[in-house]
């Protein structure tokens, strides 16, 4: 038997969902970064599975895009938190916190 | 027989994702964070998309979790995270904004796509052919800009990260603000 | 007579010109000034002649200059009146204004604002005209207002002085009650004639009711009130004096405090409707004279016992005008303005030979160091007290037949008290000044040409003013502005006295009163010291009006202040200020609320994205 695509879904849901908790839990900017990577991994799920129940590979070609995209996203985050990391020692987001009143 | 691997995988990734949140050690994190990524894989297979599903091993977890692995290491691996949120309530927000976010997800895809659909017919032929195929010739234009956004990342990255000349500030000094006295009418 | 505007114009222009340009012009300031007030007296005699032209029934024109005020069925447009009243007032006006004008030019010699004070002046002259060759009352209301604000500008003109400025701000005050009043006329006017134009409204004042009439009337009365000084709004009169004597003797005597009885004389139609107005006029008018002369006993300031003089005299205008003598009231004005201008003239050459002592007990003796001043003071003195020949006797004397012949018995003998009090008081005021042994060391001079020479001149005019009065007698004055007041005059009550009888009565009580005077303070025979020592009290009443101003100070000025100083603090501090900084404050207080959310953590700030997103979400799922 097939599998319904809404598992498909519905896992992809639930996955976003641990990345998004990540993101606003975790205080390592490292970790953070990952939680980040875990939501683009679900969307990839999310735009393959429907890919496959409209047809064609459009929805293939568009999470390939996305990981390219990623990527390079990951390259320039991680520089950046290098860069802050030389200046401060510390890789705890909430040190970063000049920009407020 | 999908539906078998279906149930065993699934539970797997969710379980990697979770534990990944729940590490205290960043190495650790990367790790389920790979094994997550594998599950997926096998997720991609399933569903027919054979190409992502090795772009997935090689590009994202072979090459981008090696990269936050060195990044990992080269910024202190020893590094535990203190376990007292310091901010109220953001736990207790977060997790509630997770479960709402899975509940929403349901309801939208029970009343989208419906929670019995059979996925549709397995495309004939190849489906690496049918990838470049497709990217070839319907998404050209945007595979040529991904290549120079790629670059664009490269450089990007090699001007944030150096170090510069001795004496030379790499960014300004950034001095924290005196706290405002409350100004009176 | 179509350059009628140029009278109000030509001073007008002198005063903006110096004003604008006068630290440049400097010296020839006072020239100038005084040279464009002569042009203006010379277009006045032009267009007096043109009138005289004309036929005797049909002596009033209207000069439209320009087209102003023009809403609804309200039509202001500045029209000049030329008619025997506005012209008489013009000549005198600008004739005094010019005598005055040259005096000024010695008398401020050195004054560092001296451009400025002709600039005053000028614009004061102007402020006049325009009041009397109005030909409306809107108008005529802007005269009214203009030479008020030049009178506060004049009085306070050494305005480092406090008394000085003080002086001004009560003049200001306390006419400004009164213009009040004559608004209010005014709008009545308008409401219930539906113009304000002179023709229109004194051609229907026939038609309408007593009451609205008498209201109107009183009303207008008001301003004259408070601009001729009468009681109750005289108080300002006496403090004015701080100001330069040139503008005591042109504002304070001859021109600015004739504006009242002028208003009556114009608007004469509309106090015979009513059946009260009238009476309340002469009433207020014999009152004031009395009061102002008892007052002028008692001040030993020169300049007050003058300005109380004025007030009583004035007094004494409304009383004529107040039976119905408008010519006569009219022909005292201009008498007076002669010999109380000449008086204050005088009064400043005494100041200027003195280094500006005023107070007539400590100078004496200047006859012999300053015989000029002391012959012309004595020429206005005697003209004041009614002694025959002289112009003040004409006029007071026919003041004083008019009240007798309508009948007034009453009215008229307390005039004769009156003038009694003047012939006294005046006489005070020369024998102290100017007969005795000198009291100060005092090295007076006689005063400069440019002093004495219009000095001169005003005391011909009130020798010769007194053989114009003989045409009063023949009543040609009366004939004469008879197109004006025409059919006005109250016939003489048959019986009683002959004319000849009232002119030997009042002879005799000015002779009786200068002697007194002259007797008491001149003569050496009474122990003035001890006379002040006896009576006390009653020259310390005297001196200050009756305490009326130390009244007024009291139940009004007081409680004014107060009201003014609660305004300020309590209510513009607290309530307007308070609103104010409280809304700025409230403003601030919800931006601090407001900038907590920017706490500079990424993760709040993540968290405040994934539920913005989650709730479009929820949106979205919602409306599907």
């Amino acid at each position: 038997m097939r599998t319904p695509i809404a598992y498909f879904l519905i896992l992809s849901g639930l996955l976003f969902a641990i990345g998004t908790v990540g993101v606003l839990v975790r205080r390592n900017a490292l970790v953070i970064f990952m939680s980040i990577e875990l939501q683009l991994n679900a969307v990839n799920l999310s735009l393959i599975a429907f890919s496959r129940q409209l047809g064609g590979v459009d929805g293939q070609v568009l999470a390939f895009f996305s990981i390219v995209v990623a990527a390079a996203e990951v390259v320039v985050g991680l520089a950046i938190i290098v860069a802050i990391f030389r200046k401060r020692a510390s890789a705890n987001v909430d040190d970063v916190s000049l920009l407020k009143w | 027989m999908d539906l078998l691997v279906f149930w065993i995988v699934a539970p797997i990734s969710v379980g990697a994702g979770i534990l990944m949140l729940l590490q205290r050690n960043a190495v650790h994190s990367a790790l389920f964070l790979i094994l997550s990524q594998f599950t997926l894989a096998v997720m991609f297979a399933l569903l027919g998309a054979h190409f992502l599903a090795a772009a997935q091993v090689i590009v994202y977890a072979g090459a981008i979790m090696v990269l936050f692995l060195f990044v990992i290491m080269f910024l202190g691996v020893d590094r535990r995270e203190a376990l007292i949120e310091p901010l109220r309530g953001q736990r207790g927000l977060a997790i509630g904004l997770g479960a709402l976010l899975v509940a929403v997800v349901f309801v939208a895809i029970r009343l989208g796509v419906g929670l019995a659909t059979a996925p549709g017919p397995a495309p004939r032929g190849d489906n690496v052919e049918a990838v470049g195929r497709t990217l070839f010739t319907k998404y050209f234009f945007p595979f040529e800009v991904t290549s120079i956004l790629l670059i664009v990342a490269a450089i990007a990255a090699m001007v944030l990260a150096r170090r510069r000349a001795r004496g030379v500030p790499d960014t300004e000094v950034f001095e924290e603000p005196e706290p405002e006295r409350e100004v009176v009418p | 007579m179509d350059l009628v505007w140029l009278i109000p114009a030509l001073p007008l222009g002198g005063a903006v010109l110096l004003l604008l340009t006068g630290t440049r012009l400097r010296r020839v300031a006072g020239g100038l000034a005084s040279l464009l007030v002569g042009l203006s007296f010379a277009v006045g005699v032009l267009v007096f002649q043109d009138l005289l032209a004309l036929p005797e029934g049909a002596r009033s024109a209207a000069i439209h200059v320009f087209d102003w005020i023009e809403v609804g069925a309200f039509r202001a447009p500045v029209e000049l009146r030329v008619d025997p009243l506005s012209m008489v007032m013009v000549l005198m006006v600008t004739g005094v204004s010019f005598l005055i004008h040259v005096y000024s030019m010695d008398y401020m010699h050195g004054d560092p604002r001296y451009p400025r004070y002709f600039a005053y002046l000028n614009l004061f002259v102007a402020a006049m005209l325009t009041l009397v060759l109005a030909n409306n009352f809107v108008v005529m209301f802007v005269g009214w207002e203009g030479v008020g604000l030049c009178s506060y500008l004049l009085i306070s003109f050494w305005h480092e002085r406090k008394a000085a400025a003080d002086a001004g701000k009560k003049a200001f005050i306390v006419t400004r009650i009164g213009d009040t009043a004559m608004l209010i006329g005014i709008f009545l006017i308008f409401a219930t004639f539906g113009s304000v134009e002179f023709d229109q409204v004194f051609g229907a004042a026939s038609g309408v009711a007593p009451a609205t009439a008498t209201a109107i009337a009183l009303l207008l009365f008001g301003g004259a009130v408070g601009k001729s000084a009468q009681v109750p709004l005289h108080t300002w009169l006496p403090d004015a004096m701080e100001g330069p004597t040139p503008v005591s003797a042109l504002i304070h005597a001859a021109t600015m405090v004739t504006a009242g009885v002028y208003l009556v004389a114009r608007a004469h139609v509309i106090f015979e409707v009513s059946d009260v107005a009238l009476g309340v006029v002469a009433i207020v008018g014999i009152v004031t004279a009395v009061y102002a002369g008892l007052a002028a006993l008692g001040q030993d300031d020169l300049k007050r016992i003058l300005a109380y003089s004025t007030i009583s005299q004035l007094g004494y205008m409304f009383l004529a005008a107040g039976v119905g003598a408008y010519a006569v009231a009219i022909f005292h004005l201009v008498a007076h303005a002669f010999f109380k201008a000449l008086l204050f003239l005088a009064a400043g050459s005494v100041m200027h030979a003195t280094g500006g002592e005023v107070d007539v007990t400590r100078l004496g003796g200047l006859r012999k160091r300053m015989p000029v001043t002391a012959a012309f003071f004595a020429i206005g003195g005697l003209a004041l007290a009614g002694i025959p020949l002289l112009a003040g006797f004409f006029s007071k004397d026919q003041v004083l037949a008019a009240t007798y012949e309508a009948g007034r018995t009453g009215l008229w003998i307390t005039g004769l008290l009156a003038a009694a009090l003047t012939a006294v008081y005046i006489a005070r005021a020369w024998s102290l000044t100017f007969l005795g042994e000198p009291r100060r060391d005092l090295h007076p001079h006689e005063a400069p040409p440019l002093m004495t020479a219009p000095m001169g001149a005003l005391a011909g005019l009130t020798i010769a003013g007194g053989l114009l009065g003989l045409q009063v007698q023949t009543g040609r004055v009366q004939s004469f502005l008879a197109p004006v007041f025409g059919g006005a005059e109250h016939a003489t009550a048959a019986g009683g006295l002959s004319e000849l009888a009232l002119s030997v009565i009042a002879s005799l009580v000015a002779l009786a009163g200068l002697a007194a005077g002259w007797y008491v303070y001149g003569s050496g025979r009474v122990d003035v010291s001890r006379l002040r020592g006896r009576y006390e009290g009653t020259k310390r009443a005297l001196e200050s009006g009756l305490y009326l101003d130390d009244i007024y100070g009291r139940a009004l000025v007081l409680p004014g202040k107060a009201v003014a100083s609660f305004a300020a603090s309590a209510v513009d501090q607290r309530v307007i200020d308070g609103a104010f900084n409280g809304l700025g404050r409230a403003f601030a207080s919800l931006a601090a609320v407001g900038r907590r959310l920017q706490t500079g953590l990424v993760r709040t700030y993540a968290l405040a994205f994934l539920l913005g997103a989650t709730a479009l979400l929820l949106l979205v799922v919602v409306r599907s």
